[in-house]
Parts: C-alpha cells; structure tokens; sequence
C-alpha cells in the first residue's frame, strides 16, 4: 500500500481533543515505536497513531498482546536506542507496574500515558476520574522516585508531551503522563509551533572516542547531573541491564551498601534535576487567605470557584499542579503557613495526603467521585467552610 | 556498628595468580570474568548449554558478535545473560520475549537470543511467546527445560512429568505435562530443534542453524537438574541423568514426524526416569514466510510529495 508523507510537526490552529494532541506531541517530540493494548479511555490515542506515525516516517505502531508485553517492548525499543511511548488506563496501569519499576531500575527513559477512569477493578470503563495519582507513586514494590506531570488543557497535554519527553531523556527515567479521561477526550483549540520553535532534547551518550571495552552503562563519574550517559544495544560497548541491584557496570551484585547507594542515588537524580520539572501554575495567591489546590479538570472547576468567592469577597487563590510526582513540598509549606488549604479531586482523597503532610495541619478535602469532577460551587462551599475554621 | 563481613565476595587469596594458558576457558574473551563463579550448582546443563551457544556463534554462524544480544528472564537460566560477554538484558519474570521484540522491531539489525528456562517462558510468559511466533519476530528463543523450578527450591513446574515427586507434589504430581516444540510449533515458529545437554555438538549446530535462520526459531534443550528435579525422583547425579538422556534420546527427523507432534511427547515412567526423549530439528521451514522487520518495512510505501 502506497500512503502519502505527512509533515511531522502540523503547525498551525486545530480543534481536537487530548488524546490527539498527545500523539502529536510524542509525534513532534521523534517516537520511532508505539505498543499499546486497547482500552477505554486511550484508545483514540493508538487508533490514531497507527495512523500517523508511519506517515512520518516511524518504525512501527501497532496493538501488542497484552498491557505487560508493550511496556516491556518498551523498554526493551529504548535500550535499542528509540524514543517510545506506550498509553493505558487504571486497570491497565496496574498491569504495567513491574514493567515500570524495571525502567526505573534500569533507567530507561520512557514515556507512559495513563488516562485515568472510574476504579477500582473495572469500574467505571468511559468515566472520569482522578484516582491512580498515589499508583504512579506507590504502585510497583520497593522505593523509586516517580515523576508524573497533569495537563489541565488539550493545548496543556501537546506541551506536557515534549516536556515528558525532554523530562525523560535526561534524566533517564519514565515519566508518567497523568490524565484525567475528562481532559484527554474533551475538544478544544489547539496551538501547534513552528517546527524550529520546538525544543527537543535527546539522551546523554557516551562520548566519541570511548573505550568500549571499559565503558559502564550505570557510570556516573563526572555527571554532575548523576545521570549517566546511555549506551545502546549494537555498538559494541557491550552494556548489560538487569532488574537485580547492580553494579555501575550493570552486573548484579546483591549487596546491602550497593543496594542503599543505588537507590539513594535514584532519588537523588530526581532531586538535583528539579529545575526541569514545570512549577505549579498559581492564581490570585498573594493576598489568598484560603486556597485551593488541584490538579487536571478539577482545577478549571476550582479556578471557577476562586473567581465567583472572590467576587463575594472571599480572598481565595488557587495553585494548580502539574508536576505531581515529584510532589512540590517547599510550595505547600510556604502556603500553609499563610492561608487554610482546600484540596479539590476526583478520587476519595489521594492528593490530599502529601498535601496534609507538609502543610503540618488538616486540610479541607471536597471530593466527588463517579465521573464527574466536584462542581465550582461544592468547591465554593469548601472554601467558605474552611475560611471559617 | 561492628565491621560488616561482605559475604558475596570472593576470597582471592587461594586463586592462583598469571594462570598458564592452558587453564583458560576455551571462550575467555566472551564471558564476563568478574561476574564468574556463576551460581550453578556443579553439574548442572545450564552451563553445557552455554557453552554450545558460544561454540555456535563463534565455530558455526558468520553473526558479527555486534550484533548478538542475549536476553534471559528470571529463574537459574535466566541469570545466562549475565555471565556471556555480548550486549544483554536480564528482563523481570516471563517478559523476554517482549522485550526482545521491542529490540528487535527498533533495530532490525540485532539478533535476539534469549536463553531462559521453560518456567519462565512456558509458564508466567507464555502468551508471550505465542505471540512473537506468531508474528515471526526474527529472534532464537532457547528454552532450557529441566522440568522444575530450580531456583526458587523445586516446586513442580508446567514441565513437571505425572507422578513426579517435587517440593509441592509430595504425593506426586497430577496433571500432565507441556510439549514445548509443540506448542511453539503449533503457534507459528518457523524452526524448532530439541536436543538433550548430552548432544553437546548437534545442540551447538542446531543453536547456530536456528540463529541463520530468519524468523522465530526455537531450540528446547533437555537439561539436568539433579539437585531439585533428579534427587527427589531417584534420578541419581548430574552425570547419572546424563547418561539417562543417553540412553532415551531417539533422534527424528521431520520426515518421520511427518507433522504428528505428538510423535515428539517426552515419557517419564515413575521409579524410572526418563524413558523417551525425542530429539532432532522438528522443523525448519525452507520457503520461510518473511520475518516481521522486513514486513513492517515491505507493508507500504511512503509517497514523497
């Protein structure tokens, strides 16, 4: 079948939903493979880039046989020396986790999209929700340190792509994008750039002239970002990646001190690259006396009920979220101090723990689950509630 | 704190040092030295099978070790990977294949290999497997089957012969066994061999004929574990085993299979041993249907205008 060359970055003023612009942020940002397993609410996400992404020239895309073997392919594309990407939903998520927790094991730079539905189990297949926010975190066993960003907007979730693409490439790690079904499916304008106004940044590798026989895939020694440059399968430097705790040639050796320094090393990287993370976006803050913090669809209800109790004359702010792993503390520490916080989500309180525990007081949560998020006025009646405390 | 005794470390004082040639492993240059001693108990056919994978790519197959890449799973075969020096991958718990999919389909360049035992592969990851046959990724998969699950202590696998005493089948076991070239054939492999680690030459050539072949080749390799499988069954010790193999290897062709697989189910008798072991290449498709890699790239072409 003959099928015509599309241009790779479409420039220009659309109207389309989330899952369409993630596909062409991961498109713009250079995947060359995608494996997905179908599942509402992402299935637009592989219907469409089985369209495109062999339009511009990618390797492949195409349904693998079930949600464990795409994140593997995954990885195992990564190591292979492509950018990838894969896109599921809660149930599917669950499914992924001993996959995800090899990437991070192994630093395997690697997007995973997961727009979020109604759980747990089945549950609520082509609802909404905001309920795996804790699984990003907490879902595979052991420490690692997640790094997940929200869109709140379709041209939010194009943007955040190539973030979480840049994000993931140089720190060498998965990173998780975040949706909630509402944002991924919900028809907005959207802006794409110019092509040479985007900034695409690709892995560390390790330098021309580089002793293959010596070479350690896991070296840090002189990367003051503690990311170690990545070599791929094929070119002879010999690399070995194993799950196990390994040394920095990628060996295992299992051990108490190794087992700490790497770990501790892991988290560390994701601390010291802080400045590439985006900040919460924040709203009326400098005279709130009571703020409400969100994240995704939740937040555009907020940021509704922010404006209607300032116009009653309550001094409300509210701070938006879209780094949320790593969990942005100093922010909320500082705001606690000041202001009664109020936490807005789509799920029975998951946000609400990190935002309790470094806030040092008990916050107000407004919480509405089955689908849809809490209306601005429920969250209007929180701000008035917590006010009065 | 009182000074920690590292206890996985090796004790260099008794080595001896410049060994003189002649105590060189034959293969030196392609194993990793300081990952070795290896935890293979003495005897066992996992390091007779890789040794004949490195036999095959050095004596048998123009491969460039380049482009080699061994991926292995989780269990005693799955730690293979570690020890052979080409570029490697020990995946989690039944995802080899996919992975070495994911590699394959990137770099349709590299040669997959996975080395990885038939718990791994035909118990937690066999939809896994099905699947890459069907497609005919261009990988070798090489499934060493010792009928147990070695490395967690002997706890009977989907390999396990009826009657067979394990750790978790005191009473013997009761349902009934896998034909492993069976089912990879029945799913799509376009090549499949079996041999015993007591046919150390014909295993080395079949791995190599398996490698040039292009599309999902599958060799099943009959191993020894005496200490889990063969002790509790009477079985006797890693060279008893062996030349139990010896004695029940009945070597087919694809001629006299004459596409009855089941003419290739293996026969356990209690009390006994092994009593048939059917070994030979099963199948080798010569007007091979195109690999996956070539058939993404053969699917369409792009008009440039």
């Amino acid at each position: 079948m003959t099928i015509k060359l599309q241009p790779k970055v479409l420039t220009g003023t659309h109207f389309k939903n989330g899952n369409w612009a993630i596909v062409e942020g991961a498109i713009a940002s250079g995947i060359a493979e995608f494996f997905a397993y179908p599942i509402s609410p992402a299935s637009e996400i592989v219907e469409y880039v089985t369209y495109r992404l062999p339009a511009v020239g990618g390797k492949a895309a195409f349904i693998v046989e079930d949600e464990i073997a795409s994140i593997n392919m995954c990885i195992g594309a990564s190591w292979a020396g492509s950018k990838v990407m894969t896109a599921t939903s809660g149930p599917g998520f669950s499914l992924k986790q001993e996959g995800l927790g090899l990437a991070y094991m192994t630093e395997t730079p690697l997007v995973c999209v997961n727009i979020q539905r109604g759980g747990p189990s089945t549950g609520l297949p082509t609802f909404s929700a905001q309920g795996d926010y804790m699984q990003v975190q907490f879902g595979s066993h052991g420490d690692y340190p997640a790094i997940a960003l929200t869109p709140w907007s379709v041209q939010e979730c194009f943007d955040l792509t190539i973030t979480a693409f840049n994000i993931s490439e140089q720190v060498r790690s998965p990173v998780i994008l975040l949706l909630d079904g509402d944002v991924g499916r919900m028809m907005e304008q959207i802006e794409i750039p110019k092509k040479e106004d985007l900034v695409i940044i690709n892995r560390k590798r390790p330098p021309p002239g580089t002793d293959k026989n010596s070479f350690k895939q896991f070296d840090i020694t002189g990367q003051d970002d503690l990311v170690p440059p990545m070599a791929h399968f094929g070119e002879g430097y010999h690399i070995f990646g194993t799950g196990l705790t390994h040394k920095d040639s990628g060996v295992p050796l299992l051990d108490e001190d190794l087992h700490s320094e790497l770990i501790h090393r892991l988290y560390k990287k994701v601390e010291i690259n802080n400045h590439l993370y985006p900040k919460p976006e924040e709203y009326y803050l400098e005279d709130a006396e009571v703020i409400v913090i969100a994240t995704g669809i939740s937040a555009r209800s907020a940021l509704q009920a922010v404006l209607d109790a300032r116009e009653e004359g309550l001094k409300a702010g509210l701070l938006r979220l879209i780094t949320v792993w790593p969990f942005p503390k100093e922010q909320i520490e500082e705001l606690a101090q000041r202001a009664e916080l109020v936490v807005a989500e789509m799920s029975m309180g998951q946000l609400i723990w990190p935002v309790e525990r470094y806030a040092r007081k008990p916050c107000l949560l407004v919480s509405r689950i089955g689908g849809t998020p809490p209306s601005p006025a429920m969250i209007l009646e929180g701000l008035k509630k917590a006010r009065k405390k | 704190m009182t000074a920690k005794k590292k206890t996985n470390e090796i004790d260099t004082s008794t080595m001896v040092k410049n060994p003189p040639k002649k105590f060189h492993h034959p293969y030196d240059e392609l194993l990793r030295k300081y990952a070795i001693p290896t935890i293979y108990c003495p005897g066992c056919g996992i390091g007779t099978t890789i040794q004949a994978f490195l036999e095959a790519i050095t004596k048998y197959t123009d491969i460039p070790h380049e482009n080699i890449i061994v991926i292995s799973g989780i269990g005693c075969t799955g730690r293979a990977s570690g020890y052979i020096n080409l570029d490697g991958f020990h995946a989690i718990h039944g995802r080899a294949i996919p992975f070495a999919s994911g590699v394959e389909i990137a770099r349709p360049d590299i040669k997959p290999v996975i080395i990885s035992g038939d718990g791994d592969l035909f118990s937690i990851g066999m939809g896994h497997l099905a699947h890459a046959a069907r497609r005919n990724i261009d990988m070798t998969v090489i499934v060493i089957n010792n009928s147990i699950y070695g490395l967690t202590g002997g706890q009977d696998a989907p390999t396990t012969p009826v009657g067979a005493l394990t750790k978790t089948t005191p009473y013997g076991k009761i349902s009934y066994p896998f034909n492993l070239s069976q089912i990879a054939i029945a799913n799509g492999a376009t090549f499949c061999a079996r041999y015993t680690v007591y046919e150390f030459t014909p295993l080395a050539k079949a791995i190599a004929r398996g490698m040039n072949h292009q599309g999902f080749s599958f060799i099943e390799v009959i191993s020894n574990c005496h200490v889990n499988f063969g002790r509790r069954n009477n079985l006797g010790d890693a060279i008893a085993m062996r030349k139990q193999f010896k004695k029940a290897r009945v070597r087919m062709t694809e001629k006299d299979i004459n596409k009855d697989w089941h003419k290739t189910d293996i026969e356990f008798k209690v009390g006994v041993g092994f009593t048939k072991i059917p070994t030979g290449i099963f199948l080798e498709e010569k007007e091979r249907p195109i690999e996956f890699s070539e058939r993404i790239v053969n699917a369409y072409e792009i008009k440039k205008s």
